[in-house]
């Protein structure tokens, strides 16, 4: 199966915006699931609402999306009904760690045998740039004019705490690494939680200085520091540079999972 | 052989769901409604089936849907304040044509309210709850009995019609226990299946689609947009919407003289009692207290969509008494449908009407 045979092409064009980061993580989720040999009739696509969760609309599977926040507690439901079907979530950090967040941090402390990918574009891109979870300190937001005042949830960080099996993180610049972590997401039993840092020029990057998409993907090539080096910057007391974020796979255990296929 | 037993009502509701074949419940713990999730968690595991105490009621009725998807007839329940948390999910189930049975033992509200009492606060919101315009049923047991079979029922109903369908108890019914007949099996419907060549949301003629559950390579998309017949989104176009929710509506609405289920006495009687649920249990011991040909009761076991042509039975009805557990909310539906006087008797605080107490109010009607 190509990567192409899993698109409803009569569905196309897509509605995302020029330059907008979710094209190249859904591509790279499909060449993720088509390198496991996984067959359309046995998988299904689950999101919630945002830019993110319009994925599974362009995806020619069994596919629900459902309402917002309330993807991954819909995607339990299917695969503790019927564990020989493969779920896949897609989500975002607005639809994740805001309004799902009691979902988010239950679903990764059942383990439900799953694979979660966060589009990661630190706003509510649909609803027209206003600041979300992940929205950075002092970044313009529709709804933070003045600068986001808040401190953000590092939502791969959070995954691993509330128990997930697999987390790791990415960009939408690592195209190869992330087809890799999704791929061992899809390996491993449990909850597999891959956040990706993706680009939305529209309605974040306008507004904070990074209009040009080249821009946004060479601030998070730029910005992206490697766990293990990460890691050891630490262990030689050496200080982060300011404005890092970690990426790379943060975790991979075998704890208790629900849903596995039996 | 069937089997007499002597139970809880809510036990007989979880026994009801597991005859009908409920596979799946989602839920999370609430009063008055706990021992239905109790009892499944002790059964479901043994019958090959799953039970899961999720994060909350919107968890829960979400993965309800979620299970539902996959083919198997699946459950929650819960009571008000949870039920308010299930609002949003459950439009979703309207709009998606999801069968499933959500199970409210309804208790004293607003709010918090009265956990342990019982209450018919609820028959608005199951009706009107969502957001945007539907319709939907509901179901009133007024016995143990009845919470087994009328939720066995309410299984078949979702899965003819494709819509949540409510099961509207109490914590007087959910909590007492009386003797009930356990059959060897219940009659089930199947959902129909998506013919070959059908669009997954396609209409037959009685504006209901053929099912097609995940993992049977028919590939359906399932959103709470406004979608077309195919299941894509298509929110913009007025006339796309129209027919939708229209559709919606009427595969419901049309069908409310097949559903309808209520029992009637004394139909040439003049002062005529309107009852759902345990009110009914009442006139049903003031009847016996007090025979009286001239005393008439339509107790309703659906009351949405509400079967007014039940109201026509009693054609010499001068007054229709209305005794609920509210301030009067299905008063107003039956206010809708006829000509003659019709009393409300309303008792919130969670004690049920007294035989005295409707003897009185018949008295000053007279």
């Amino acid at each position: 199966m190509n990567v192409e045979d899993w698109f409803r092409t009569d569905r196309l064009p897509h509605i995302y915006c020029t330059g907008c980061g979710n094209g190249t993580v859904i591509n790279c989720t499909l060449a993720a699931v088509t390198g496991m040999g996984w067959k359309q009739d046995d998988t299904v696509f689950v999101s919630g609402i945002g830019c993110s969760s319009r994925a599974p609309g362009y995806i020619e599977t069994d596919s629900l999306h459902t309402t917002h926040g309330r993807a991954l507690a819909f995607a339990t439901g299917v695969k503790m009904a019927k564990p020989d079907l493969n779920v896949v979530v897609f989500t975002g950090d607005g639809d994740l760690a805001a309004i799902g967040g009691n979902h988010f941090i239950h679903a990764c402390r059942r383990n439900v045998d799953m694979t979660v990918v966060c589009m990661n574009n630190q706003i509510y891109g649909m609803t027209g740039g206003q600041g979300s979870p992940t929205t950075p300190m002092g970044a313009q937001s529709t709804t933070t004019p003045y600068g986001s005042a808040e401190p953000t949830f590092d939502l791969a960080e959070l995954a691993v705490a509330a128990g997930a099996n697999y987390v790791a993180r990415w960009t939408a610049y690592h195209v190869k690494e992330l087809t890799r972590a999704i791929t061992a997401g899809l390996q491993t039993p449990g909850l597999s939680f891959i956040e990706v840092v993706t680009q939305c020029p529209t309605n974040y990057g306008r507004r904070n200085k990074q209009r040009k998409v080249s821009e946004m993907v060479e601030h998070m090539r730029s910005h992206a520091l490697l766990v293990e080096k990460k890691r050891r910057l630490e262990a030689e007391g050496r200080a982060i540079p300011e404005g890092m974020f970690t990426v790379g796979e943060l975790v991979r255990r075998s704890r208790p999972a629900m849903g596995v296929r039996r | 052989m069937s089997k007499v037993e002597f139970m809880q009502g809510n036990t007989a509701c979880a026994e009801g769901a597991l005859a009908a074949g409920c596979r799946y419940f989602g839920g999370y713990p609430i009063t008055p409604s706990t021992e239905v999730a109790e009892h499944m968690a002790r059964k479901l595991p043994k019958v090959g089936g799953t039970f899961i105490s999720m994060e909350d009621e919107i968890g829960s009725i979400a993965s309800v849907i979620g299970a539902a998807w996959t083919g198997a007839r699946a459950m929650t329940a819960t009571s008000g304040p949870g039920f308010s948390l299930m609002m949003e999910n459950i439009g979703y189930a309207v709009m998606t044509e999801t069968p499933l049975v959500v199970v409210n033992i309804q208790r004293g509200g607003p709010s918090t309210g009265q956990p342990t009492r019982a209450a018919q606060g609820d028959m608005m919101q199951c009706r009107f709850g969502s957001h945007g315009d539907y319709s939907t049923i509901a179901i009133t047991p007024n016995s143990v009995q009845e919470m087994f079979d009328l939720t066995a029922k309410a299984f078949n109903l979702a899965d003819r019609y494709r819509v949540p369908v409510f099961l509207m108890s109490d914590e007087i019914i959910g909590h007492m226990r009386e003797k009930i007949v356990i059959p060897d099996s219940v009659e089930t419907v199947s959902r129909r299946p998506l013919g070959d060549g059908r669009l997954p949301f396609a209409a037959d003629p009685d504006g209901i689609p053929g099912f097609a559950p995940f993992g049977t390579g028919r590939h359906v998309h399932v959103t709470g947009l406004t979608h077309n017949e195919r299941g894509y989104p298509d929110t913009t176009d007025a006339e796309a919407h129209d027919v939708l929710v229209r559709r919606l509506m009427r595969k419901v609405e049309s069908a409310r003289r097949e559903m309808a289920d209520y029992e009637v006495t004394n139909p040439d009687a003049e002062f005529v009692f309107v009852t759902y649920g345990p009110p009914s249990r009442t006139v049903q011991q003031l009847m016996h207290d007090l025979p009286d040909e001239n005393i008439g009761h339509l107790r309703l076991k659906v009351v949405w969509p509400f079967p007014e042509f039940a109201l026509k039975e009693f054609a010499d009805a001068k007054v229709f008494l209305m005794p609920e557990l509210n301030m009067g909310q299905i008063a107003r539906e039956v206010e809708r449908h006829v000509d003659q006087k019709v009393v409300m008797l309303p008792k919130i605080g969670g004690e049920l009407h007294t035989p005295a107490e409707l003897a009185a109010a018949l008295e000053a009607v007279r």
